[in-house]
C-alpha cells in the first residue's frame, strides 16, 4: 500500500514539471500581453508598453523567467496575481471551497439519483422504465447547461413560483465571518436563524445544473456494466443456488458492475474540481472556474499558471484515491505489501 | 480573496439578522463583476470605479451626478492664471475622513491628501509609487506626467498645479477617477505598518461609502460614511451582489433580490418596459462607434472613396439590426451629450447609387478590402460580427467585396494599430472626461498615428483646430473651433460614424432619484428606498 503510493507521487513529479511548462508555454503563446490588456482601447506607447512588462518582470528572456518561476514553485510561492495584486495561492483556496462544495452537492445528487436509476434500467431492460430513464439520460447529457439553468431560474426563482433564490451562495443579508469557506458548515456555525436554509435553498438548482450531466452519465454506466455483468456465469450460478435476487444483484453483480462507475465518477470529479465555469457564472458562484477564465482574459500569467497547477495537483490526487477505491471494491485488484 | 474588514459597529447591525436589516434602508446593487482593487488611480476598468471612486472617495472637482458637467467638490473654488499654466485650488474646510478598523483619522483632509494622492502617480521616487504594480494608466493615459511641472502645498487649504503647458480640459481631467483624493495620514500609517498595499485594498476615503467587506466573486458590503461633508446618504447600506450574467441578473431583479442591475440584454428590454415592478430608465451614452479606414493605404488615402463607402452603409439598419433598437445614428464623432457637439452636421444619407458613381469618378474598380469585427462587446457596439456582416453586404451592393476578419481582443487592439493594416476597423470610444479633446485629440489627432487613431489619419486642417483649442480657455472659444473640426472631420470622413449607444438602467419601482450616469458609472450618493 505505501509502496503504491510512494510509486505514485513519484511518478507525479514529472507530470508536475510537465504542467509547469505547458501552463507557463500556453498562456504566452495567446496573443496580446498583460500590459496591452490592461491600457485597453485606449493603447500604450511602446515606450510605456516596455516599462510596463518591466515593471511586471517580463522583460527577461523566457527561460530565466520560467526558471525564476519554477524556483518559487518549489518554495511554495505561486506568485502574486498582475491584477489584483493578492497572492495566487491565497486567491485560489478562498474560492476553491464553493467549488469543492458545489462540485460534492453536484456529485452526491448524480450518484444518488444515478446508481439505482442504472441498477433498475439493467434489470427491467426493454421496459418502458429502461426506455425513458435512458432517453431523458441522452437529453440530460445532451443539453445545453446556459439554456437548462436559466430554464430552472426563469420556472422555481421567479414569481409565481419563487420556490429557490436565482443565484449567489446565501441571502446577502445575512454577513457573517466564514471560517471554514463551506457555506452549510459556516452557515450552522454562525448561528444564525435561518441561515442554513438560505444556503441550502441557494444549492439547489445549481447542483441540479452541475449534476445533470454526471448523472446522465453515471446511468448510462451503471447501466451497461450491469447488464454486461448480469449476463456473466458467476451471476447466474448464484440464482441458480436459489439467492434472493436483491443478495443477487446488490452483492454479487453490482459490486463487480462498480468498477467502471467508479471510474467515471473520479474522472467527473476531476472535471467538476477544475471549476464549472458556466454553472458558477450563471449562479454567481464565487468559485474557481470563473476566476481561471478572468485571469485568461486578463492575461494574468501567475494566477494562470497557479491555477493550472493546483487543479492539475488536485485532480492526481482524486485519480489515486480511486484507484485505492478499486482495491476496497474489488479484493483481486487490492495492493500486496 | 476574502477579506473581511469585520464587524465594525454598524456592521454588526448589518450582521444582526434579516430582520434588523429591513429595518435599515440596504441597497442592493447587482453589479457585473469583481473590482481589480480598491484604488481607482491603479485601474481603468468602470466596475472597479463603481466599487471604488465612486462611492468611496472624492475628487477635487466632480462630474454633477447625472451630467458631464463640473461642479466643486474637495476644492471649493479655483483660480487659473492667464497663461493657462497654473491651477490654484481652495479646499474645503471640516472634511471627515471614514474611521475603519485600520484607522482612526486624527485630522480632517488637507493640502497634504491632495499632494500625496497625486505624487504617488507623479513622482516615481514617491515611496508609494511602486506600491500595488505602480501602472497608473489612467494618469498616463491622459498624459498628466507630461503636463504637469510641480503640485505645490500653498498652505494647509491651498494646492498649486503648475503645468508645462495650458491645457483647457484640464479641470475636467481632475473630476476622472483616477483623480480621487486618498488619506496621506492612513497611507503613512499603513507605511510604517509594513502593509502600504493595505491602502489600496482596504479604502480610506471623505466618500459618501465606506467599505466594510469584500468578498471576490460574491459580494462588496458598504455602509454609509456618518460624517460625509454634503450630508449623510439616504440608504444605510449598500450592497453589491456580484452576478456576472445579465439575464440572471435580470431575473434577480424581477425577484426583487437586487434593486439596480447594470447592462441589461437588449433581447430583455421589452420584457423589461412590460414589466410593473421596473423603472427602465434610458439615456445616450458617452460613447461613439465607429469604422475607421486606413487613411495611409490606397485607395482610402482619397477622401472621395471613403466618403463613398460611407454613403452606402445602411445605418438605419444597423440600428434596428444590431442595437435592436438600443442605438442611434452617429453624424459626428463626438456624442451628443458632450459640449459643442455640432448639430448642424448633415449626415452622409444612405444612397448606393452615389456611392456607386463617386466610386467610378474616382477610378476605384473592383475594390477588395475587409472589415475587422471586434470579438467583444461593448456598448457602442453590441455585436461587432453582425454589424460587419451588414456593411459587409451594402458594400457588396456597389461592387465592393470585403471579406470580414477578427482576433482575440487584445491582438485586434495589437495589430488595429498598425500603420499599413489592410481594411476598416470597427471600434469605438467611450468618454472619460466629458470633454469633446478626449474624444477629438484621442482618436483623431496626428500624435495618434500608429495607436489610438486607427484611421491613422493625420490632417492638418483638423490638427490645426483641436491644437488651438488646446490652449484655449474660454469655453465658448473652444467649443466653436471642435464645431469647426467636427466639419473638417465630415467632409474628410476617415471614419464612418455608425452609433452612439443609448443606455437602458433598470431599477425597482420602489428606488428614487437615481440618475443614470453619462460616463457609465453608478453612483448611489442621494438614491433612496421608498418601501
Amino acid at each position: 500500500m505505501l509502496r503504491f503510493l510512494i510509486t505514485k507521487f513519484a511518478q507525479m513529479i514529472p507530470t508536475f514539471f510537465g504542467i509547469t511548462v505547458l501552463s507557463f508555454a500556453f498562456i504566452r503563446l495567446l496573443p496580446g500581453d498583460p500590459a496591452t490588456l490592461l491600457a485597453g482601447e485606449r493603447g500604450v506607447t511602446p515606450e510605456r508598453h516596455a516599462e510596463l512588462m518591466a515593471l511586471l518582470g517580463f522583460d527577461k528572456p523566457i527561460w530565466q523567467q520560467y526558471l525564476l518561476y519554477v524556483a518559487d514553485v518549489l518554495q511554495g510561492d505561486l506568485g502574486n496575481s498582475l491584477v489584483t495584486r493578492q497572492p495566487v495561492l491565497e486567491e485560489f483556496f478562498t474560492l476553491f471551497p464553493a467549488t469543492l462544495e458545489l462540485s460534492i452537492c453536484a456529485m452526491i445528487f448524480a450518484t444518488v439519483l444515478g446508481l439505482p436509476a442504472g441498477i433498475i434500467a439493467a434489470v427491467k431492460r426493454g421496459s418502458w422504465f429502461d426506455h425513458t430513464l435512458m432517453g431523458s439520460a441522452l437529453t440530460g447529457y445532451s443539453m445545453p447547461i446556459f439554456w437548462w439553468a436559466l430554464i430552472l431560474i426563469i420556472l422555481f426563482s421567479t414569481p409565481p413560483l419563487s420556490w429557490t433564490p436565482v443565484s449567489g451562495r446565501i441571502d446577502i443579508l445575512y454577513f457573517f465571518d466564514q471560517p471554514t469557506g463551506f457555506m452549510l458548515i459556516d452557515s450552522l456555525l454562525s448561528g444564525e436563524k435561518g441561515a442554513f436554509w438560505s444556503a441550502l435553498s441557494h444549492l439547489v438548482l445549481p447542483t441540479i445544473v452541475l449534476g445533470t450531466i454526471p448523472l446522465a452519465v453515471i446511468a448510462r454506466q451503471t447501466r451497461s456494466a450491469m447488464l454486461e455483468v448480469l449476463s456473466e456465469d458467476y451471476v447466474r450460478t448464484a440464482r441458480a443456488k436459489g439467492l434472493a435476487p436483491s443478495r443477487v444483484i446488490g452483492l454479487h453483480a453490482l459490486r463487480n458492475a462498480l468498477i467502471p462507475v467508479i471510474t467515471v465518477i473520479g474522472l467527473l470529479v476531476g472535471t467538476l474540481l477544475g471549476g464549472a465555469i458556466l454553472t458558477e457564472t450563471i449562479f454567481a458562484w464565487p468559485g474557481i472556474g470563473k476566476w481561471m477564465v478572468d485571469s485568461i482574459s486578463r492575461r494574468d500569467y501567475p494566477s494562470v499558471q497557479g491555477g493550472l497547477l493546483l487543479i492539475a495537483g488536485i485532480v492526481m490526487i482524486v485519480n489515486i484515491t480511486v484507484e485505492l477505491l478499486y482495491g476496497l471494491i474489488n479484493p483481486r485488484i487490492r495492493y500486496r505489501r | 480573496m476574502k477579506r473581511t474588514l469585520s464587524m465594525t459597529a454598524l456592521g454588526l447591525i448589518m450582521a444582526a439578522s434579516v430582520t434588523a436589516a429591513a429595518e435599515a434602508k440596504t441597497l442592493v446593487f447587482c453589479s457585473e463583476g469583481s473590482p481589480e482593487g480598491f484604488n481607482p488611480s491603479l485601474y481603468t476598468a468602470g466596475t472597479t470605479f463603481d466599487a471604488s471612486s465612486r462611492q468611496v472617495f472624492n475628487k477635487l472637482v466632480e462630474f454633477t451626478t447625472g451630467t458631464t458637467n463640473i461642479e466643486p467638490a474637495l476644492a471649493e473654488t479655483w483660480d487659473v492664471t492667464d497663461d493657462g499654466l497654473e491651477y490654484t485650488f481652495h479646499l474645503r474646510k471640516g472634511v471627515k475622513w471614514q474611521t475603519t478598523e485600520n484607522f482612526t483619522p486624527s485630522r480632517d483632509f488637507n493640502a497634504d491628501d491632495v499632494v500625496f494622492s497625486f505624487a504617488r502617480q507623479w513622482d516615481k521616487n514617491h515611496p508609494y509609487h511602486g506600491v500595488s504594480g505602480g501602472a497608473y494608466e489612467y494618469f498616463n493615459g491622459m498624459s498628466m506626467p507630461d503636463l504637469i511641472k510641480d503640485i505645490v502645498k500653498v498652505d494647509d487649504y491651498t494646492v498649486k498645479f503648475v503645468l508645462n503647458r495650458p491645457e483647457a480640459p484640464m479641470i475636467a481631467n481632475l473630476a476622472m477617477d483616477f483623480a480621487s483624493i486618498l488619506s496621506a495620514e492612513y497611507a503613512d500609517k499603513m507605511m510604517e505598518a509594513g502593509t502600504p498595499e493595505k491602502v489600496d485594498l482596504e479604502p480610506v476615503g471623505t466618500g459618501p461609502f465606506q467599505l466594510v467587506a469584500y468578498q471576490k466573486d460574491a459580494v462588496i458590503r458598504y455602509k454609509a460614511h456618518p460624517a460625509y461633508w454634503r450630508g449623510k446618504a439616504d440608504i444605510d447600506n449598500l450592497i453589491f451582489a456580484i452576478t456576472p450574467d445579465a439575464s440572471v441578473r435580470y431575473q434577480k431583479l424581477k425577484a426583487g433580490e437586487c434593486h439596480v442591475m447594470p447592462y441589461p440584454n437588449p433581447a430583455d428590454i421589452e420584457a423589461m418596459k412590460a414589466d410593473p415592478d421596473i423603472n427602465l430608465l434610458q439615456q445616450e451614452g458617452l460613447n461613439v462607434g465607429y469604422l475607421a479606414y486606413n487613411a495611409l493605404k490606397p485607395p482610402f488615402d482619397n477622401p472621395a472613396v471613403r466618403k463613398a463607402l460611407n454613403l452606402a452603409i445602411n445605418k438605419q439598419a444597423i440600428i434596428d439590426g444590431v442595437f435592436q433598437g438600443a442605438g442611434k445614428i452617429a453624424k459626428n464623432p463626438i456624442p451628443p451629450t458632450i459640449w459643442s457637439y455640432n448639430e448642424a452636421t448633415v449626415d452622409d444619407a444612405y444612397n448606393p447609387d452615389t456611392a456607386k458613381a463617386l466610386l467610378e469618378e474616382a477610378g476605384v474598380t473592383n475594390l477588395k478590402t475587409a472589415i475587422w469585427a471586434m470579438p467583444v462587446q461593448r456598448p457602442y457596439n453590441p455585436n461587432a460580427r453582425r454589424m460587419a456582416e451588414l456593411i459587409q453586404a451594402d458594400w457588396a451592393a456597389i461592387g465592393v467585396e470585403a471579406e470580414i476578419v477578427s482576433y482575440e481582443w487584445g491582438e485586434y487592439l495589437e495589430r488595429s494599430k498598425s500603420k499599413d493594416r489592410d481594411g476598416a476597423v470597427l471600434l469605438g470610444w467611450t468618454g472619460d472626461n466629458g470633454d469633446p479633446d478626449n474624444f477629438l485629440a484621442v482618436l483623431l489627432g496626428c500624435d495618434g498615428v500608429g495607436g489610438s487613431n486607427r484611421a491613422q489619419w493625420c490632417y492638418k486642417p483638423f490638427e490645426d483646430l483641436i491644437q488651438k483649442a488646446k490652449v484655449v480657455s474660454d469655453n465658448d472659444k473652444r467649443a466653436e473651433l471642435y464645431k469647426q473640426a467636427q466639419t473638417v472631420f465630415k467632409e474628410q470622413a476617415p471614419w464612418a460614424t455608425i452609433a452612439h449607444s443609448v443606455v437602458f438602467k433598470p431599477i425597482r419601482k420602489e428606488v428614487k432619484n437615481f440618475k443614470i450616469d453619462p460616463f457609465g458609472g453608478h453612483v448611489f450618493y442621494g438614491v433612496d428606498i421608498e418601501e
